[in-house]
């Protein structure tokens, strides 16, 4: 990220981080999903995906990171305000209150009887806004000479 | 929801579809995609019209926010029908006559949709909705709309200056209404329009009766252009001319004057309502007539004359008000009953010309009269309509303005017969007022047609050369035009299918079921009064139009400075520098500054407080045994911040403040809450690398920084927060009574979240409103720091806005 005198090397770093990176996005997903009923949810979610995509950040640099992964985070954080949104206003359809969540027993054909709450939808905006947050800033603040 | 709550909320929704149309189909117009809209909506709305004729109105009710009183509920009567019926079918109108007025090619057509369907579907909203708040919301979107289509063209610097002008007058007005309709529910205890109006006995005498009123109509005035808040609406002139005919003539101006006879059956029969109401009409009347008449640009002529209709219309709202207290009440509201017919004719003559000057501006280039003239030969067609328009808007027969226009003259003379609120003394103004105004009114109608389409032809002085415009820019106006003269020769027509119920929902309480207004609108009164100031009108009105170039020097002996328009200016400017010089008293710049006001603020009030309230205790009996590990973690976080103060480098005390975080983080494990360990473990990483970037730009530690007073501020204020925190931990912790909140969230989160994470559950169920909004701040911030730093223009901005501290 930063131009030193000194040239670095990220050798052990940057092999580590190529592995480590998946288990940490895999384990962000996984505290997504199980954040109704375990620890975890789409605010902590969002962040360990955010820490991932630092880690990338800080073992390689942001020109290459930003080849990698061409994505305009302001957009993602607006996406993710959409979804939480949209899930509000969504009740409307119902003839209920607004951001009112419900939740049930759903049968999905290869996992079975499944439960399931519309809260997940509010969640999965926080996801993103988090996200787009954090990147948001994180880029752009390493961006600047 | 029904149907009709998605009849508002469709223009919206297909607002959405409207730039993927137009990235699609971009030989096609994007407008003919959206006529279909409002068409199928004018229809839709037509087959409400027998069921407002005989029963009360329709309520159909959606729950938004129950637990504040704020519902999404629908209601159409008489009213509300007529402006609904207004806004789609001049919409309807309107849209075609763009897709001719607007090029394809050149204009950003994607814009100019979703704009005006956001119009369309928040004044839908306005007009459809009992309940206040409701309509406070859909009001300001109209303002907002109104605001994006006066500064379409916004690399004008003429159209910004509009667009902020309309902007600001409008929601100072939008927001005065707000707190007139806090007022209201303080009193009743209702948002709902219906029961406020139930109620409206019981409030009469409460102190709050006359601030709401007062309130409520700064609202109705400044959307509705009244003296003195009109002057946004010349300004707004610089929107296309579609626009000029639909927001700033036909529908969003005339909100205001759906709001004052919304809300009359819960004023009216008090003085002020009647004397506000009736002589900020009839003066804005004689002001926007007399101004119109020295115009010399067509819309700025149009601009004017809405204005002094609006005035008009306003006027005889105030006066048929009274109505309510006479028990021959008929004879007294035959002012409502012309209001109500004016608005409609209003919307037809005054439409039809606004897109004729649209027309004569789009094929000659100008829209200037002094350029203008003999362009009869060459667009009869676009003459025959603008005569039309012109001369019922003069209040000639055998057009719907002669007929509105008397029956004004008839209100404002019946005023005299009265003897409440002290009529007797100034009652006579509002016919001498209405008399002159019309006089103004012939004037510059005539001018409006004479001076564009006969005279001589000044080839030399236009851009373009004038031919008939295409057929389908010519359509809408002659489909208001021929309603023109449709309501002209038939008014009875709309008698009993708009004008009767729409009485009915501005004064609900003078009928007893079953009864209904008598209507007979008629063309011949016999030698009335009316009849002789009409006459007196056109014979002044010739003379003076004649003799024009005498007389029009009166409008030099106006004071040059001291205008309207330049105390608004002046405000603006002063308001800007003032505030600038304000900000920047604190505003250091330095982020340690805004630290020491956070943190000040935060001692005293937090501080305060607890001393008030004397909450302050210390209790340590059911403490917790402390063990090695607490023990072993508090050493180590004591150690992280002394270490942190002390630093030499910030590399140093970036490092030894994550430690307190991480050590933190542990505690929360200890104390089993792994929700909390796992946010503050991934928040302190990522806040760490954040601080690292962040360090790049800060510079070196240095000494000549720590001066003595610097550090005792310092030492003061974090010795105040680290007191005040602890206190305040403690005396929470020994402070605690009975059940808390936990236990609840413990035993319902998962029969009424679903979920057995109660943190998670709270988050986005029980609170997910908190949550909303932080994610929504949160993402503000991110577009402020992405802005900011991105975005770097060096101040240039600021001079461009004129708020430059001089």
């Amino acid at each position: 990220m930063k131009k030193t005198g000194l040239k670095t090397n990220d050798l052990i770093l940057q092999t580590i981080t190529k592995i480590v990176l998946f288990i940490v996005i895999i384990f962000s997903f996984h505290l997504f999903f199980a954040g109704h009923n375990a620890p975890g949810g789409g605010f902590i979610g969002g962040l360990i995906t955010s820490g991932a995509i630092v880690l990338l950040l800080i073992a390689f640099d942001v020109k290459t990171v930003k080849a990698i992964l061409p994505i305009n985070y302001v957009k993602v954080a607006a996406f993710g305000l959409l979804i939480a949104i949209l899930s509000g206003i969504g009740s409307f359809l119902f003839g209920v209150p607004f951001l009112s969540h419900t939740h049930g027993h759903v049968h999905i054909p290869v996992l079975g009887d499944t439960h399931l709450a519309t809260a997940v939808i509010f969640d999965l905006g926080v996801y993103f806004v988090v996200v787009g947050v954090t990147m948001t800033i994180i880029q752009t603040i390493g961006e600047t000479e | 929801m029904t149907f009709l709550h998605w009849a508002i909320l469709f223009p919206f929704l297909f607002a959405f579809m409207v730039p993927f149309l137009y990235k699609t189909f971009r030989k096609i117009h994007t407008g003919w995609f959206v006529l279909p809209l409002p068409i199928c909506l004018f229809i839709f709305f037509l087959q409400f019209l027998p069921g407002v004729k005989y029963k009360e109105g329709i309520v159909q009710t959606v729950k938004w926010i129950p637990s504040l009183g704020i519902d999404f509920a629908v209601y159409v009567d008489g009213l509300s029908l007529l402006f609904a019926l207004l806004i789609t079918g001049i919409g309807s109108l309107v849209v075609l006559y763009s897709i001719y007025y607007l090029s394809k090619e050149k204009e950003q057509l994607n814009a100019f949709y979703v704009y005006l369907l956001m119009f369309m579907g928040s004044m839908l909203g306005v007009v459809l909705t009992d309940n206040t708040i409701v309509l406070y919301t859909f009001w300001e979107i109209t303002s907002f709309s109104s605001f994006l289509l006066i500064g379409y063209w916004h690399y004008r610097e003429r159209s910004r200056y509009g667009a902020l002008k309309s902007m600001l007058i409008t929601v100072f007005g939008g927001f005065s209404m707000l707190g007139g309709f806090i007022l209201l529910y303080i009193m009743t205890g209702t948002f709902s329009i219906r029961e406020t109006i139930a109620q409206s006995s019981s409030i009469a005498d409460n102190g709050l009766f006359i601030p709401a009123l007062i309130l409520l109509l700064l609202g109705a005035f400044t959307k509705s252009a009244q003296f003195p808040f009109y002057i946004w609406l010349p300004d707004a002139m610089e929107a296309p001319t579609p626009v000029s005919a639909y927001l700033h003539s036909a529908t969003m101006v005339k909100a205001g004057i759906y709001l004052v006879a919304r809300f009359t059956p819960v004023f009216a029969g008090s003085a002020e309502w009647f004397w506000i109401v009736s002589l900020f009409g009839i003066f804005t009347l004689f002001w926007g007539s007399f101004h119109a008449v020295k115009q010399t640009d067509l819309k700025a002529m149009l601009a004017f004359s809405t204005v002094s209709q609006l005035g008009m219309i306003m006027s005889l709202l105030g006066v048929g008000s009274a109505a309510l207290l006479f028990d021959h009440f008929e004879f007294y509201s035959v002012a409502i009953l012309a209001a109500i017919f004016h608005l409609i004719n209003h919307a037809t003559f005054k439409g039809s010309l606004f897109m004729v000057a649209g027309i004569v501006d789009h094929e000659t280039g100008t829209r200037d009269i002094r350029k203008l003239g003999g362009l009869m030969s060459l667009m009869p067609i676009t003459f025959t309509i603008g005569l039309i328009g012109a001369f019922s808007m003069a209040g000639l027969p055998p057009f719907n303005g002669f007929l509105s226009k008397e029956m004004f003259f008839t209100g404002m003379i019946r005023v005299l017969n009265m003897d409440v609120f002290q009529t007797e003394t100034w009652g006579f103004l509002l016919p001498v007022l209405a008399w002159i105004g019309s006089i103004f009114t012939f004037i510059y109608s005539m001018m409006f047609v004479f001076k564009t389409f006969a005279g001589k032809l000044q080839l030399e002085n236009l851009p373009k050369k004038p031919h008939e415009a295409p057929i389908g820019m010519l359509i809408p106006p002659i489909v208001l035009a021929s309603l023109v003269v449709i309501f002209g020769f038939f008014p009875n027509l709309l008698a009993y299918s708009l004008i009767e119920p729409a009485m009915k929902s501005v004064m609900p309480s003078v009928l007893k079921d079953g009864e209904h207004f008598h209507i007979h609108i008629s063309h011949w009164h016999g030698f009335t009064a009316e009849f002789w100031m009409t006459v007196g009108v056109v014979i002044l009105g010739i003379f003076l139009y004649l003799t024009a170039s005498k007389w029009k020097r009166v409008y030099d002996l106006q004071p040059k400075r001291m205008t309207l328009n330049q105390l608004y200016d002046h405000s603006l400017k002063t308001t800007g520098k003032t505030s600038n010089r304000l900000t920047s008293f604190y505003m250091t710049g330095f982020i340690r500054d805004y630290l020491v006001y956070i943190f000040a603020f935060m001692i005293m009030a937090v501080g305060a407080t607890m001393i008030i309230k004397q909450s302050i205790s210390f209790a340590a009996d059911d403490a917790a045994p402390v063990g090695i590990y607490e023990l072993i973690l508090s050493i180590v976080m004591i150690a992280g911040s002394i270490t942190a103060v002390l630093a030499r480098s910030r590399l140093t005390a970036i490092i030894a403040l994550s430690s307190v975080g991480y050590s933190l983080a542990l505690f929360f494990v200890l104390f089993r809450a792994p929700d909390l360990a796992l946010t503050q473990l991934v928040i302190e990483t990522v806040s760490t690398a954040l601080f690292l970037l962040a360090f790049y730009f800060l510079p070196e530690l240095q000494k000549k920084d720590k001066t003595r007073r610097f550090r005792l501020v310092n030492f003061i204020i974090s010795a105040g927060v680290g007191g005040i925190v602890t206190l305040l931990a403690i005396s929470a912790s020994s402070e605690r009574t009975g059940k808390t909140i936990a236990e609840y969230f413990l035993e319902t989160s998962y029969s009424l979240g679903g979920g057995y994470n109660v943190v998670n559950v709270i988050l986005v169920d029980f609170r997910g409103f908190d949550t909303l909004f932080e994610i929504t701040v949160l993402a503000i911030a991110a577009l402020a720091v992405y802005s900011m730093i991105r975005l770097r223009t060096g101040g240039k901005d600021v001079e461009e806005n004129g708020f430059k501290n001089e």
